[in-house]
Formats: structure tokens, C-alpha cells, sequence
């Protein structure tokens, strides 16, 4: 049959023959799979909603100027810890505890208090990874092979940064007391809730930097030069947005509400 | 876009090549042969679910006998003849868990969505094979696990299918909640990677690889149906991840999710501020969808099966399609009717009982179009057709009490009783299990080349109407009497004994339905090696698989793929020579003149077809009347 012919079947994107969103498959794939992991988190987040609003709010607390010197035993009015030995006083009720109080450390900073700065930072480096990310894609778009390397080792970098920062506030954590069956900050559900949520998301990010990784040594030996396009690295790209905006969510879920 | 070109054009690309063992039947990546593996290990996944039923169902029927094959299957698991009553709840809870997750999703989803989708859109095969043969060793593995646990030391799950917390969440709880709970959630993990894998390809094949000509709106309902369970699988199975995730680590690292203020032997233990009715909220998240990825399926292919059957186009092509897309819709909205019992705000189980009355609508509007597409039709009452009816009776049969379930002030005085047990075990059980009968009997020819034997069938047929309705329809009674479900005897109450009699009955009912079944899978099996030679398009139907020559090559069809000129419901046209027009036939072949179908007027005329295109189809058309002339055997 002639190309002409087949041109006058009768719908374009939708009446087979191609693509209807003039996808390959594989993007195809990957949005779905993305569709799919967005209910694996917001099942996690939603487990994180019920338990939360199961507590009381934490009381109000002094306003503590931004950067003053503040020691962790002076914040303990402001929890109900929940680590065994460590018991409440008569009629009151553990209460979900305030994220500023509890991450309020940066490193060679100690003793300040410095609210949320350091997840700032953090979110920073994993939002500013998807920049080079983009930029990455935009290059492949241009078939420039060595700029695609080139952002594509900056995405590596901030993702490798990004874990290390959580490796540094985990430790942080968990050295203030904090594990699974414990939490001197609250009800031991905000530690537990934590580790599951961060600790499911940082493994998201972990798989794309390993992706990246992958992709990135492809894009080396030049294998999507030969292919004549880099959908690859826009399927990683698309992969590594959706780990950044979990990010958002759970930034604001976990730490700003 | 010439990535686009590119990319489907490398399905194209096939040759024949010599393929091990080992790459053709073990690691395969051909749809069909997937397709077998899946349906096979949900036989044998079915036949042990249904052997597990009839065991329990005789304990529970005559709890004063002794019975020494429990004693020779289950060893230590059985005293006397009699199982144990820890044993008995880890029956029923494998018994659940393998006939809605391995058989009736993965047997059935996975089997019918792999044999189809590739041949009814018209392409070489799945988006991914890479994937899709990575969903069915997924799929096994989970198998294997799930039976593994029979073996452990302090047996297999025995919570019941839904695992609700705290007996799944405390190894200590009872036996069932130590390693066979923990291999339950393995084998779970394994099944959603699977379903995953599997429904990411089934959609974005059904999108993007339709050959030339399938519009959206003329893809068989099987396809419409397979779509809308993928989807549904990929949204609702994620969230049975989280939530087993959690309770993984409730069992095994301590923490409290699911767990508060419990007390085992008058000791506290220290779990605080979890609340098991996350779990279940979790749960019915995926649970509710799931009853739909194992309804749709079925129903999908009954819609195909009787408009070929009954020689007429399927009635209410487009609403069949809405009333799909509203049961997948509205089937994330109605969870909560499972969970009335909880103390839920009422007006929370107001809402959810309100959209719950929602799905009667898509649900009646199926039925109707069945009962139109019959209606006074050619009908040929071939096996595969008995089923497609009998699941229609079926449905009507468990979707009438569904409306007594989904009401709140009903169901609290209803829930966990046999009314209960009666209503899904219809609706969803049996009348899914007569979707995959009905399936395997009408493409059977389509995966083995083979018949299969109608007598046998028709015996089979009979014999499972019989079964499932003498199991199943007394059950209401029971349940409205309050007979609670899960309960391993009921010898210790008097006001129960008035159903001991019931009981018999219904297990006697079971024993008949299972060996109906093994007619079916003797009939399936001899089938394979001794059956009758098929030939191309038994049925006389109008879908591209039947276009593919009977024996199954590597790409489906030799040369090129077949392009599409009208929908698949081109029966008994007036103006047509056979009672079947198939969906690759141009117009110019087939005089079109008929403003019955709006499909076929509509692109009558615009469309063009060159002459080599025209003198191919014809061929393909004689093809058919040779077979047409077979079908007055059938």
C-alpha cells in the first residue's frame, strides 16, 4: 500500500499506525511507571497525614531568633519523648513535635539555632540537579555529545550531594537519639515516619544516580551518538524530575507544615 | 518524528531464527508463549486454591468425621483425621489468596491480556518483551514463594487474605503470623513488581503500537477491558506496596504503624500510636480496584464472546466502553465499604455508600447490553458461549445482594457473615472463574491450534453452574441467619446447629463443582497433544488474532501486519456474503450500503485502498467462506 494511501486512513494520532502522543514507547513506559511510584508515595504520605493528625499539635512555642545559641537540653520543654525510661509528666499528652525545633542544625554551625536551613540547602542541590538535568536533555536535543556528558556529570554530582546531606542529617538524627523504637523529640511514629519516608525517597535517589551513572557512561562510549538521539537520557531526565518533585512534597509534608 | 518511525519500526524487523529450548519455553519473550506459562501456572495455581476449598469445606461440613487423607496430606497439621483449627484458618487464607491474586489476576489478566493485546491491535508483539517476560518469572517467583510458606515450621499465613493488623503485624500472634506472614509479604512484593511490569506494557501497546487504521473506537471491548486493568492495577497496586512496606516494618524492625496499646497474656507491649485502620485503608485501596482488575477482564472477554456467538454486534458498543471507564472510575471511590464496621464517621460511610450504589449503573448497563446482544440473535451455544452466559447470570446473581452490601445499616449487621462470603464468592469469584473458562474454550484454538472438546466442555458447563450455585446460594441464608464467615466449627453453638445439614449440602456441592473441573483441565491437557485441528477462524469471528495463520510464528503474521477498515462487530450485515465481516476487509470488498452501523458508513467512503491492498484482502475473504462452510459442524 501507498504511503499516500495510508495518509488517508482515517484519524492521525489516534487511528493506529503511530504513536498518539508521538512518544516512543519507552517515554511511554516511563510516565506510566512514574504514574504508578506517585501512589507508591502518597500511600507512604498519606500513612504519614493519619498518623500525624493522630497527635496533638505541638504547644507554642517561644519564638527563638533565627541563628541564636540554643543547647538541645533548652528545646526539651518543647517534646514529649517518647524513648523508654524518659516518662511524661502526670496528664500530658505526646504531641507530634514542631520540624523546626528537631532540624535545626547545620554542619560546623552547632548550637545555632538555624531552622530548616540545612533541608533548604538540601532541596536546593536536588532541585538545582534537575536544572543540569534539563540542560542535559536540551543538549542530547542537539545530539552535543559532550555538553550532555557535561550536565550530566553536574546531575551526578548534586545527587551524590543531595545523599550525602542526608547521610549528615540521618546521623544527626540518630545520634540525638532517634531510631526506630525511640524518639526523644515526640511520639517515636515522627521518627519511624522519617526513616520510611526520607529513607524511601533517598532511595529513589539512589536509583537515579545509579541510572544516571549508566546512562551517563552510554553517553561516553558514544551509543546514543550512533542511535542518532538521546531518548535515553530524556527517560532518565523524566525519571529524575519525578524524584525531585516527590521531593517537594515530602519537603513540605514533612518539614514546612 | 523519526524516533518515533525508528522505534516501531524494530518490531517489524523479524526473521526466523532458531531459538533453545530454553529461550522458546523457559526465558521466552513471545507474547503467546508468555501467555501459556501465565495460564498455565494459574491452573495449577487454581487447582490447588480449589483442592484447599474442598478440604476446608469437608472439615467445616462434618467436624464429628474422621477423615485420614488430612492426616496423609497434612501430617502434623491434622490430629485424628481432623484438621487443625490453626491450620484450617491458614486454608482459608491461602484458598483467598491464591484464587483472587494468582489466579484470577495474574491466570487471568496476565493470560488474556498476553495472548490478545499483540493480536488484537495488530502488532508483532508487546512494547516491551524484555518486560513482559520479566512480569511472568515475577509472577512465579511470587508463586513459588507464596507455596513455599506451606512448608515452613509454624505454617502459612492464616489471617485471612487481607492480612489486617495486628495478627500480621505481630510475629507472635498466632502461628500463621510468624515466617508464613513474612513470606506472604514477599511473595505480595514479587506480585506487584509483576503486575506492574505486565500493566505498563499492556497500556502503552494498546496506545501506541495499533496498526494502521485501529482507531481507539474500534478496538474489540477485550481491549477496552484489558486497558482499564492495567490502569487500574498500576494505580491501586503501588499502594498495597507502602502499605506492606510499613508492615514490614512493624514485623521485623519494631516500629508502630499498625500497632497500638496491645496487650498479648496481660503483657503490655510497647507499640503506641499506630492505628490498624490505616492498614485497612491501605488495603482497600488496592482491594476494592482489584475486585475490578479481576472483574473486567472477564467481562471483556464475554462481550466479545457473545456478539461472535450470538452472530449480532455487540449492543451499545460506546456505552459498553463508558460503562467501563465508569466502573474503573469509580471503583478508587468506594473502598470504604469494606470497612463500615470501623466506626467511620457516618458520613464518610454515607458517601462511600452512596458512590458504592454508583457501580450498579455501568454494572446494569453491561448487563442489558449482554441480554440486547442476545436478544434474538443467531446464537451458537459453543462452550466458551454457556460460559460467557453463565458469567452473566452470575454477575446479576452477586451484583443484586452487592446492593444489600453496600448499604451501611445492612452490611453492619451483615459483615463477616456467609452473606458476605456468598455475595463476592459470586460475583467476582465464580463469575471471573467463568471469564477464564470462557476465555480458554474460545481461544484455545488461537494458542494451541487445537479444539478442544465440546462434549466435555458442555458437561463441564453444566456441572459448574450446578456446583457454584448449590455452594454459593444456600450461603445466604446462612449469612442472614448470622453464620459468621472464617469460623472452624460451629459444634460449640446450638443456634447454629439448624445449618449443619446446609453445610453438607454445600460442601457436596463443592465436591461437584471441583470435579467438574477436573474434566475441564483433563479436556485442557488432552486437548494440547490430541485435539481436533483447528482452523484459522474457527469461530467465524471478526478480531485480528483470527487473521494470524494457526500455527505461531515468531511476529505474528507472516509479512506485513494487517491494517484496519471497520470495527470488530461487522455481524450479519445484510449486505455482506458471510454473517462475518473481518476488521481487516476493505469496503470496496464488501459493499457498504447499510446505515445500521455508524462505524462502516461513517469512513465508508473516505477511504481509499490501493489495488494490491484490495486483491490481499479478497484472498483473505475466500479464506473465510471456506471456513464459514466448517462452521455448520459447529
Amino acid at each position: 500500500m501507498s504511503h499516500e494511501a495510508e495518509s488517508k486512513l482515517p484519524t492521525k494520532f489516534w487511528g493506529g499506525g503511530r504513536s498518539p502522543f508521538n512518544l516512543e514507547y519507552g517515554k511511554l513506559m516511563m510516565w506510566i511507571f512514574l504514574l504508578s511510584d506517585a501512589f507508591t508515595f502518597s500511600g507512604l504520605l498519606i500513612a504519614y497525614g493519619s498518623t500525624r493528625y493522630s497527635f496533638p499539635a505541638a504547644e507554642n512555642h517561644a519564638s527563638i531568633p533565627f541563628g541564636s545559641h540554643i543547647e538541645m537540653e533548652e528545646l526539651h520543654q518543647y517534646f514529649t519523648p517518647s524513648t523508654p525510661g524518659a516518662e511524661l509528666a502526670p496528664g500530658v499528652q505526646p504531641h507530634w513535635p514542631s520540624p523546626e525545633l528537631v532540624f535545626n542544625h547545620f554542619p560546623f554551625l552547632h548550637g545555632h539555632h538555624l531552622p530548616l536551613l540545612f533541608v533548604s540547602l538540601m532541596t536546593f542541590i536536588l532541585i538545582f540537579s534537575s536544572v543540569t538535568m534539563v540542560l542535559a536533555v536540551e543538549a542530547g536535543h542537539r545530539n552535543d555529545r559532550k555538553t550532555v556528558a557535561k550536565f550530566m556529570y553536574w546531575t551526578i554530582a548534586g545527587g551524590i550531594a543531595f545523599l550525602s546531606c542526608q547521610a549528615w542529617e540521618w546521623t544527626q538524627f540518630i545520634t540525638a537519639g532517634a531510631n526506630l523504637k525511640d524518639n526523644p523529640f515526640g511520639p517515636v511514629a515522627f521518627a519511624d515516619l522519617f526513616f520510611i519516608v526520607t529513607g524511601f525517597h533517598g532511595f529513589h535517589v539512589l536509583s537515579g544516580v545509579v541510572l544516571n551513572i549508566v546512562i551517563t557512561s552510554n553517553v561516553l562510549k558514544g551509543t546514543y551518538e550512533k542511535r542518532g538521539h538521546y531518548d535515553m537520557v530524556e527517560k532518565v531526565g523524566l525519571y529524575w524530575h519525578f524524584v525531585d518533585l516527590v521531593w517537594v512534597f515530602v519537603f513540605t509534608f514533612y518539614y514546612l507544615i | 518524528m523519526s524516533n518515533v518511525a525508528s522505534e516501531t519500526m524494530h518490531h517489524d524487523e523479524h526473521e526466523h531464527h532458531e531459538q533453545s529450548f530454553i529461550s522458546k519455553y523457559i526465558f521466552s519473550m513471545d507474547h503467546k508463549m508468555i501467555s501459556k506459562q501465565f495460564l498455565i501456572t494459574g491452573l495449577i495455581m487454581g487447582l490447588i486454591g480449589m483442592t484447599m476449598s474442598v478440604l476446608f469445606r469437608m472439615q467445616l461440613a462434618w467436624p464429628d468425621k474422621s477423615f485420614p487423607i488430612f492426616d496423609t496430606l497434612f501430617g502434623r497439621w491434622s490430629t485424628d483425621g481432623h484438621i487443625n483449627p490453626d491450620f484450617y484458618m491458614a486454608l482459608v487464607t491461602m484458598h483467598g489468596t491464591i484464587m483472587v491474586f494468582f489466579v484470577l489476576t495474574a491466570g487471568l489478566s496476565g493470560t488474556f491480556s498476553n495472548l490478545l493485546i499483540p493480536y488484537q491491535v495488530g502488532c508483532r508483539d508487546m512494547a516491551s518483551p524484555f518486560l513482559n517476560m520479566l512480569s511472568y518469572w515475577f509472577f512465579f517467583a511470587s508463586s513459588v514463594i507464596l507455596m513455599s510458606s506451606l512448608f515452613v515450621q509454624t505454617g502459612p499465613a492464616s489471617g485471612g487474605w487481607t492480612v489486617y493488623p495486628p495478627l500480621s503485624a505481630l510475629p507472635k500472634a498466632m502461628p500463621g503470623s510468624g515466617l508464613g506472614m513474612t513470606l506472604w509479604l514477599v511473595s505480595m512484593i514479587f506480585f506487584i513488581g509483576s503486575s506492574l511490569l505486565g500493566g505498563i506494557n499492556y497500556v502503552v501497546t494498546i496506545l501506541n503500537m495499533r496498526t494502521h487504521g485501529l482507531t481507539m473506537t474500534r478496538l474489540p471491548l477485550t481491549m477496552w477491558a484489558f486497558f482499564f486493568t492495567a490502569v487500574l492495577g498500576i494505580l491501586s497496586f503501588p499502594v498495597l506496596l507502602s502499605g506492606s512496606l510499613l508492615l514490614v516494618f512493624d514485623r521485623s524492625f519494631g516500629t508502630s504503624f499498625y500497632l497500638s496499646e496491645i496487650f498479648i497474656d496481660g503483657h503490655a507491649l510497647t507499640n503506641a500510636g499506630g492505628s490498624p485502620i490505616l492498614w485497612q485503608h491501605l488495603f482497600w485501596f488496592l482491594g476494592h480496584p482489584e475486585v475490578y482488575i479481576i472483574i473486567l477482564p472477564a467481562l471483556g472477554i464475554t462481550s466479545e464472546v457473545v456478539a461472535t456467538n450470538s452472530r449480532k454486534p455487540i449492543f451499545g458498543y460506546k456505552a459498553m466502553i463508558g460503562s467501563i471507564m465508569g466502573i474503573a472510575g469509580v471503583s478508587f471511590f468506594v473502598w470504604g465499604h469494606h470497612m463500615f464496621v470501623t466506626g467511620m464517621n457516618p458520613l464518610f460511610g454515607s458517601v462511600f455508600m452512596f458512590i458504592t450504589f454508583l457501580v450498579a449503573i455501568p454494572s446494569a448497563v453491561k448487563t442489558f447490553n449482554y441480554l440486547a446482544t442476545m436478544w434474538r440473535g443467531n446464537i451458537r451455544f459453543t462452550p466458551a458461549m454457556l460460559f460467557g452466559v453463565g458469567l452473566v447470570s452470575l454477575f446479576v446473581t452477586g451484583g443484586l445482594t452487592g446492593i444489600f452490601l453496600g448499604n451501611a445499616a445492612l452490611d453492619i449487621p451483615l459483615h463477616d457473615s456467609y452473606f458476605v462470603v456468598a455475595h463476592f464468592h459470586i460475583v467476582m469469584g465464580s463469575s471471573a472463574i467463568f471469564g477464564l473458562l470462557c476465555g480458554v474454550y474460545h481461544w484455545f484454538p488461537r494458542m494451541y491450534g487445537r479444539m478442544m472438546n465440546p462434549q466435555l466442555g458442555y458437561l463441564h458447563f453444566w456441572l459448574s453452574l450446578i456446583g457454584v450455585y448449590m455452594v454459593f446460594f444456600p450461603m445466604h441464608f446462612m449469612g442472614l441467619g448470622g453464620v459468621p464467615r472464617r469460623y472452624y466449627a460451629f459444634t460449640a453453638w446450638d443456634q447454629f446447629a439448624i445449618w449443619n445439614d446446609m453445610n453438607e449440602f454445600i460442601t457436596i456441592g463443592a465436591i461437584i463443582g471441583s470435579f467438574a473441573q477436573l474434566i475441564f483441565l483433563y479436556n485442557f491437557v488432552s486437548s494440547i497433544f490430541f485435539g481436533k485441528k483447528s482452523v484459522q477462524n474457527p469461530w467465524g469471528s471478526n478480531t485480528l488474532e483470527w487473521t494470524a495463520p494457526v500455527e505461531q510464528i515468531h511476529g505474528n503474521w507472516p509479512g506485513e501486519v494487517p491494517k484496519v477498515y471497520r470495527w470488530p462487530y461487522d455481524y450479519s450485515r445484510p449486505d455482506a456474503v458471510e454473517d462475518f465481516v473481518p476488521q481487516n476487509v476493505p469496503d470496496d470488498v464488501v459493499p457498504v450500503e447499510w446505515a445500521g452501523d455508524p462505524h462502516g458508513a461513517a469512513s465508508a467512503h473516505n477511504e481509499v485502498s490501493s489495488s494490491d491492498a484490495k486483491s490481499e484482502s479478497v484472498v483473505h475473504f475466500s479464506w473465510f467462506k471456506k471456513l464459514g462452510m466448517r462452521l455448520g459442524v459447529l
